[in-house]
């Protein structure tokens, strides 16, 4: 039985879809309307505010906490500021990836590490010799993400921080309507956005601040399927998704490493021993076979290819999860593992896993299409990620 | 002095799209708008301090989709916003609101009639079937008929081939379509007023004809043309105003190195041998350029910038004939909040889209039976829209801007055009009127008002006889005989003077395919 979030008074009766789905054990809303593009466009234009508490949270306390995450994390967070956090991931010792999230520092010895997957075992199982305290704060913790361009002009009228020099990545404890909070500048839409972290038991009151201070901005509350297209969009990739949590597969070949989901710019391998530093020094220095990039599907050669059956070309009308098959001509390089059409961009996107030497910029790759019943290809062009990249996705 | 590959007229969109195609060839170009904002009749302007009006045009449903793609314009900053409701308000307190969601959509209708809510789809998927058919024609630079040029003819033949795809069915229907009013081909189909009414306004959109006026129903098809796309997602707001749509053309042109200046009145095409080689600027400065490219409409192009002396007296007869007769108007207001309307309060989502207010057919005639004998209707057409609820940058917050476009209102009202100054507030008034039986708070929360009567459209956007889109949409005014049916290929009877603007098929609208085309077929052609 999934667990309702501690906004659920709140956002149950505005869902007027009845569209819920379940996010690590939690009731979650997928859309509010029964389309999208509301909410889509809350994120990108005025300002979506997200129920982000099912968000697996571990706060890890203890002066050893800053090396004991330095051990796990492929990237160092000992140096890391209070105040700061840090995008990164954590993989078994052959150096698979196990997943992926944020590092936190709170306080000197605070830490707060959120994952996608529940993670306690992993940090349990290496915790020996390091004086530190590990607390599951899923529950404890209501969270809402506030994103899109209007989301600072919101907080700023409802709370006490200055947002305007809290930079990137920064977060900053305050009060918001009375409330203490902790406002990071974090997200997953590519977007000028914010999480604000409370108390569960105050959740409500935060919802309605808020919201009120939203209003006259634009806010609106959007569901998961709006923050699929623009994490799409942001080319972010998804666990469980885009790439499988070493220890959850089956067979080796499912297994990633950082450099093969395109995480290889965060792995700081000169340092103090960390998991999976030895096979990553090995992986790094025989390069990688795959590469995680992004794909502009070409939607002129989709229409001509639909007008041959008299069809206009259909897409999902949300962001899609399943394996495409991906070739070089008739022989198989890769597999998309998500996309979505992205309506700011006007372009029809994928994320894929492909064989290297096909994946520089620029590459020209088939995907495969089903129009008809019957199965065909259209061309595709490996593009930069993120794909959609505005400024103020890091002011 | 500077020499260029092309010399455009008119920093309107397609001027725009045309120079950024040409200079993404390599070629030298150089546009020159005659006021001190890009944009033409898609400009963003602050005449009220903090709220950003889309002064003229103020959706885009159709904008090429190459066009975004190919001109990279989201990097330019184009960004497009869906309208999800059309909303219609009835001042009895009824109303009804068609959304993106047919399921939604068939359980408003059907408040009305049953039978209609399941009409509906089907209505939809016929025009879908009309538009697959109609579409290639946007895509197209216009055959000439009367060709035996084996390319033209091939290219009539697929046309060809295209109706005898759609069966006997379809061709009957594309015939109605052709022929019958907007208000007579839905009454094949629709019961119920409600739906008939906003559905038919799309008939006579900037056009000098009523509902009931036969040939409208084809226009319909191009309203619905924006929806067919809608996978594409091109019908909406622009993010700041349909000016950021001019604004994004612009910025991409100037990247791909075409040169852009404003406040560069053109006086006259200059001519050399018969043939276009350069202007002359009002303020005395001549240019040189192998090409000269108008994205003005035509009658200004020929009549007013080459002049009837350097024409066939034939063709200026045609010229002369090609229907512009403006009949719609534009009133912006900017608003202290958002308006609530008596039949649904509050501002939820079903004012967020495109609100019609077009309550019944004999409305929308009677509102054309006193434009036909030169006055504006007392109680007229309104397509109401409120863009900063969707996307708050274009008012302070909480504030917000209503655009209304207004018809009928005739350019040539019955003392004569240049009368409409007397008469502008008069007509403004008129629009909030309308508004007051749907949002009977309405006048207090006004804090501005922008009204533009046809005649403010010609002096100020240069659109002559204050017509929208630069011709009427009219079945003879279109493809290859738009604008004329020996010029319909972006020629003109001036060597080396093309025509890019709405004027030339595929005609108004922000779609820019005139733009694209022109550039197309000058390049194919090594005219520049």
């Amino acid at each position: 039985m999934p667990i309702p979030s501690p906004f659920h008074e709140r956002t149950a009766p505005l869902c007027h879809s009845y569209r819920w789905k379940e996010w690590a054990g939690h009731l979650a809303v997928c859309s509010y309307d029964t389309t999208i593009d509301r909410e889509y466009f809350a994120f990108r234009q005025s300002a979506g505010l997200l129920d982000a508490s099912p968000l697996i949270k571990y706060d890890v306390r203890g002066k050893d906490a800053g090396a004991f995450l330095s051990r796990l994390s492929v990237r160092p967070v000992d140096a890391l500021k209070v105040g700061r956090a840090v995008y990164t991931c954590w993989t078994d010792d052959r150096g698979h990836v196990i997943d992926d999230g944020t590092i936190a520092r709170l306080d000197d010895d605070h830490y707060r590490v959120t994952t996608g997957d529940p993670e306690l075992w992993w940090l349990e199982r290496n915790r020996r010799g390091y004086e530190v305290t590990i607390e599951d704060t899923t529950q404890q913790i209501a969270v809402l993400a506030l994103q899109g361009p209007n989301s600072r002009a919101i907080l700023q009228a409802c709370s006490d921080a200055d947002l305007g020099s809290l930079g990137y990545f920064g977060l900053t404890q305050t009060k918001l309507d009375d409330h203490d909070v902790l406002i990071s500048r974090t997200g997953y839409t590519g977007d000028l956005g914010y999480e604000v972290w409370i108390d569960a038991p105050k959740a409500l009151p935060l919802w309605d601040a808020i919201t009120s201070a939203g209003k006259p901005y634009g806010i609106e509350p959007a569901g998961l399927d709006a923050l699929d297209v623009t994490r799409i969009e942001a080319g972010y990739l998804l666990l469980g998704i885009d790439y499988l949590s070493a220890p959850r597969c089956l067979l080796a070949s499912q297994k990633s490493n950082p450099y093969e989901i395109g995480l290889g710019w965060m792995v700081r391998l000169d340092r103090e021993p960390f998991i999976g530093q030895a096979a990553l020094r090995e992986a790094k220095a025989s390069g990688s076979p795959w590469s995680f990039v992004g794909l502009d599907i070409s939607w002129p050669a989709l229409e001509e290819l639909c007008s041959r059956f008299s069809v206009p070309p259909a897409l999902p009308a949300h962001a899609w999860r399943c394996s495409i098959p991906i070739y070089d001509r008739h022989r198989q390089i890769g597999y998309a593992t998500s996309g979505t059409w992205s309506p700011t961009l006007k372009q029809n996107l994928a994320l894929a896993t492909i064989a290297t030497d096909h994946a520089a910029v620029g590459t020209e790759v088939d995907i495969e299409v089903t129009v008809e019943h019957e199965r065909h290809t259209v061309p595709a062009t490996v593009v930069d990620r993120p794909f959609f990249d505005p400024p103020r996705r890091r002011s | 002095m500077a020499h260029y590959d092309a010399i455009i007229i008119g920093g309107g969109h397609n001027g725009l799209t045309c120079a950024a195609y040409l200079a993404r060839a390599g070629r030298r170009v150089l546009v020159l708008e005659r006021r001190h904002v890009l944009g033409g009749a898609a400009v963003t302007e602050e005449i009220y301090p903090g709220f950003k009006y889309s002064v003229c045009s103020y959706v885009v449903s159709l904008l090429r989709p190459e066009i975004i793609r190919e001109l990279k314009l989201p990097r330019f900053g184009l960004e497009i916003l869906p309208l999800d409701c059309s909303f219609l308000p009835l001042p009895d307190g009824r109303s009804l609101a068609r959304w993106g969601d047919a399921e939604r959509t068939r359980a408003e209708i059907s408040k009305f009639s049953a039978k209609d809510a399941e009409t509906t789809p089907q209505f939809g998927r016929a025009m879908v079937q009309m538009g697959q058919l109609v579409r290639p024609i946007l895509e197209m630079v216009p055959p000439r008929p009367d060709s035996w040029n084996p390319a033209q003819l091939l290219e009539l033949l697929q046309l060809g081939r295209r109706f005898q795809g759609v069966g006997k069915e379809g061709l009957a229907l594309a015939t109605k379509m052709m022929t019958m009013s907007a208000a007579d081909f839905l009454d094949e189909w629709f019961e119920s007023d409600l739906l008939k009414a906003p559905m038919s306004v799309s008939g006579i959109i900037g056009t000098y004809q009523g509902v009931r006026s036969p040939g409208t129903a084809y226009v319909l098809l191009h309203h619905y043309m924006g929806e067919i796309d809608g996978a594409f997602r091109a019908w909406g707001f622009a993010k700041g105003g349909t000016g950021a749509i001019s604004n994004a053309i612009a910025d991409s042109a100037r990247h791909f190195g075409a040169e852009i200046r404003t406040e560069a009145p053109i006086l006259r095409v200059r001519l050399k041998n018969g043939r276009a080689d350069g202007v002359v600027l009002e303020n005395g400065d001549e240019i040189s350029a192998s090409a000269v490219i108008s994205g003005v409409d035509p009658h200004r192009t020929f009549l007013k910038m080459v002049g009837e002396e350097h024409l066939d007296p034939d063709f200026v007869r045609r010229i002369r004939r090609f229907k512009l007769r403006g009949s719609s108007g534009k009133v912006n207001l900017a608003l202290d909040r958002a308006p609530s309307f008596t039949c649904r309060p509050g501002d939820g989502p079903h004012i967020r889209g495109d609100i019609a207010i077009a309550p019944s057919i004999d409305y929308l005639e009677r509102a054309y039976d006193q434009a036909k004998y030169g006055a504006f209707s007392e109680r007229p057409y309104l397509n109401v829209v409120i863009p900063s609820l969707t996307d708050p940058s274009v008012a302070p917050p909480g504030k917000h801007v209503m655009s209304c476009f207004v018809q009928y209102a005739p350019y040539k009202l019955k003392g004569g055009p240049e009368t409409w100054p007397e008469h502008r507030e008069a007509f403004g008034d008129a629009v909030v009127d309308t508004l007051a039986e749907y949002i009977p708070d309405i006048r207090e929360i006004i804090l501005h008002r922008q009204v533009l009567s046809p005649w403010d459209l010609e002096q100020e956007f240069g659109l002559t006889e204050g017509n929208i889109f630069h011709g009427e949409l009219s079945l003879e005014q279109l493809f290859f005989l738009r604008p004329t049916a020996d010029w319909s290929r972006y020629r003109t009877p001036i060597g080396r003077l093309w025509l890019c603007g709405s004027g030339a098929h595929p005609g108004g609208g922000i779609m820019g395919a005139p733009g694209l085309l022109a550039a197309r077929e000058m390049l194919r052609t090594g005219a520049v």
